[in-house]
């Protein structure tokens, strides 16, 4: 078992204005921790699907879940277990590429297999998918020469293939 | 057949059983008012939106019948935010109404307008904001399911003013009577695995000092009866919370009172040294268990509660049983009766007889009286509970008076008893009172306020006397915030820091008189009990009596903030040197 005390959750809810202002207003009014949150529609319009990775240093999990399981909206709440699930996230960022240091980052881009979207004058726009380590990997790989603009989304996680 | 939003909210209402509202017009809700003129629900006019919102939670309490409130847009919004706030900690069903500027017009910052359902996200249970005048009938449906299944709560639902004006053509569509309820989200459990009853009623043999901690979700289940059985069956005391007082008749050999920051000696200390806490629908309040990691620290925990998320949020507990409290008492009383056939209980004379020790020793006591000194105002509630019915119904604000009242008065009867707890909403009696009188017109209600909640809310008593309805307000005068007075004596050293409030300030009973009411002024002991009998006597309309009483009262026993139940500090004539 990891030692980690992030839990990522998949939560079914309703498709419904405001069920994301509830989601994160009840996280914040009660002192959960969010790591990060991704939503988006399902297969089925009626519903989304969030991931919410959550620091259970700040509450425990069980209280987490129960909570979130008295949100009308919220219909199913599933703990994914780190070895039983797969995750990615994505991350897009323009890094800066100095003069004579183009080989460096170059360099550094393909170790990642990291797409190349755009190139401009001193600098590269880059984006990568992976789990959450990976990722970070990689951005930390990038700190050296200069981060212009990042964003990251988010861990989106579904459970293992049986 | 064509309906329109206005016409769809008030059949509605009325279909779902509502007899009452508790209102206030304005802008936005303007046309569902117009249809309320044609329908068989009788509206309560109040002066304050707040004053509807408590109101309704009093009608709910006193009646078990959900409460409704219905007022207009922005201010009168977030004057009822309180009440919401109220009934969310205190788990009261209320339904609240709210208009909504028009659809078009929402988030232009237009005339009263506000985030209505986003200021009230975290403070009620549930809310709506209709979005078409063909999901009223759905809407109200589902939010009074939503408000009185599984653990109660308000729900509110905000409707925007073109979807109930008929002269709006978005106000139009056919009509149709709601079935069901689609909310794939929201499935309250009520029936408890009886594996866990088991496992609790095996706890339950295994113990030698049990003690039933039963909180307002008795009440809420309607499980006073099968919580009497119980304790009965199990020969166990039980020490009930402010939230469930009246849940357990006071007058029962069983019964150790409330336990708590002010509870009675023996039922703090009994929950502190017993080793099995069966705990029925209560919560573990911090002003129950005072510091927690010295609460009854050699006890087990038996947890039954309709909302699971209480488990193990304040203190673990070895059995969790989710479910209805009342359905849960009775499978146990089933088990335990089976049970008894075959095993017997460690013997618990030892624990019976230090609880009738502590009894003896500790009972609620309070000063005499010395000619020359203000009233006691423990002395005005007894004299409030022998002079008046023993189902007379008793609403209170928040403060000393609140706890004088608890410990005093003798709860006999379930649903006679109405607080704010959970939120210590200051002002609450005077309009809690007059819901509770609107919900039962033949059961006499007073409300034992303090002077600083009194003037916080005393405006209903305009309402009051404008419906017919003739509450009893007895007023314990003692010219200050009385609690925080209290605490600036006790933990800051006599510093009194903005408490004082005045007596005479404003004139109570001109005050009372100005507003239609009889209004009676107590200085001494011997006008106490003419006073009272005058205002039973009265039922054309509502009484206030000004009972001026001693300012420098302290409410005893009393756990400090932060202290463990242990340290219980008892009344100064009760002190082991």
């Amino acid at each position: 078992m990891s030692e980690t005390p992030f839990h990522t959750l998949v939560v079914r809810v309703e498709n419904k204005p405001g069920v994301l202002a509830r989601v994160s207003g009840l996280f914040a009014r009660r002192g959960f921790n969010i790591v990060s949150l991704a939503v988006a529609p399902t297969e089925n319009e009626l519903f989304s699907r969030l991931t919410i990775v959550v620091d259970v240093e700040s509450a425990p999990l069980e209280q987490v879940v129960k909570q979130l399981d008295k949100l009308i909206n919220v219909v199913e709440i599933q703990e994914l277990a780190p070895t039983e699930s797969v995750t990615r996230e994505l991350i897009l960022v323009t890094v800066r590429v100095e003069e004579g240091k183009e080989d460096q980052v170059m360099k550094n881009i393909e170790s990642f297999e990291a797409n190349i979207l755009s190139i401009g004058p001193q600098r590269i726009m880059v984006s990568l998918s992976g789990d959450v380590d990976k990722v970070e990997k990689f951005e930390t790989s990038l700190r050296d020469f200069g981060i212009i603009e990042i964003q990251r989304t988010g861990t989106i996680a579904l459970a293992n293939i049986e | 057949m064509q309906t329109n939003g206005g016409k769809a909210l008030m059949k509605n209402l009325e279909a779902e059983g509502v007899e009452i509202l508790f209102g206030l017009p304005g802008g936005a809700i303007l046309p569902a008012y117009d249809p309320l003129i044609d329908s068989s629900m009788r509206h309560i006019l109040v002066r304050h939106e707040q004053g509807a919102g408590h109101m309704a939670e009093g009608y709910a309490h006193a009646t078990g019948k959900p409460g409704v409130a219905m007022v207009t847009s922005g201010p009168a919004a977030t004057n009822m935010v309180t009440p919401l706030a109220d009934a969310m900690l205190d788990s009261v069903p209320l339904v609240c109404i709210t208009g909504q500027v028009a659809s078009a017009a929402i988030g232009s910052d237009a005339f009263q307008e506000c985030d209505t359902t986003g200021i009230t996200m975290a403070v009620t249970k549930h809310n709506f904001l209709v979005t078409k005048a063909s999901e009223i009938p759905q809407v109200i449906h589902d939010a009074f399911y939503i408000a009185t299944t599984g653990r109660p709560g308000p729900v509110l639902v905000d409707i925007p003013k073109d979807l109930v004006d008929p002269k709006n053509p978005a106000s139009q569509f056919d009509d149709y009577e709601p079935s069901g309820h689609d909310l794939p989200g929201y499935n309250p459990i009520t029936e408890p695995d009886i594996e866990k009853v088991r496992d609790a009623a095996e706890l339950i043999f295994q113990s030698e000092r049990p003690v039933i901690y039963s909180g307002g979700g008795i009440l809420k289940a309607r499980a006073a009866v099968q919580l009497r059985e119980l304790a009965e069956l199990l020969d166990v005391h039980v020490v009930t919370t402010l939230m469930n007082r009246g849940g357990f008749p006071d007058d029962h050999p069983l019964a150790l009172g409330m336990p708590g920051m002010h509870g009675n000696y023996t039922a703090v200390t009994a929950l502190q040294e017993a080793d099995l806490l069966i705990t029925l629908g209560a919560r573990f309040d911090d002003r129950v268990t005072g510091r927690l990691d010295g609460f009854a620290p050699d006890a087990k925990v038996i947890h039954a509660d309709i909302d699971p998320a209480e488990f193990n949020k304040v203190r673990s507990a070895d059995v969790t049983i989710q479910g209805d409290v009342g359905r849960t008492i009775t499978e146990l009383i089933a088990i335990l009766t089976q049970l008894q056939e075959t095993k017997k209980h460690p013997d618990r004379n030892e624990w019976k007889s230090r609880i009738s020790g502590w009894q003896e020793r500790f009972p609620l006591v309070y000063d005499d009286w010395n000619p020359g000194e203000d009233l006691k105002p423990q002395y005005v509630v007894e004299q409030l509970r022998d002079l008046t019915p023993d189902d007379t119904i008793v609403a209170s604000g928040v403060g000393q008076h609140q706890m004088w009242a608890s410990q005093f008065w003798h709860f006999n009867h379930p649903y006679t008893w109405i607080n704010s707890g959970g939120l210590g909403t200051m002002g609450f009696a005077v309009p809690a009172a007059i819901g509770a009188k609107a919900g039962m017109p033949d059961r006499m209600v007073w409300a034992i306020d303090g002077d600083g909640c009194f003037q916080m809310t005393n405006q209903e008593l305009v309402t009051a006397r404008r419906e017919n309805l003739p509450v009893k307000i007895a007023v314990l005068n003692n010219g200050y915030l009385g609690m925080v007075r209290q605490w600036q004596e006790l933990f800051y050293d006599e510093r009194y820091s903005e408490v004082h409030l005045q007596p005479d300030l404003p004139d109570y009973k001109l005050l009372a008189e100005a507003m239609g009411c009889v209004g009676i002024r107590v200085e001494s002991p011997e006008e106490v009990q003419p006073a009272i009998e005058q205002a039973n006597e009265i039922d054309d309309r509502p009484v206030v009596i000004d009972f001026r009483t001693e300012a420098g009262e302290n409410v005893y026993p009393m756990v400090p903030a932060g202290k463990s139940n242990s340290d219980v500090i008892v009344h100064p004539s009760q002190e082991t040197t």
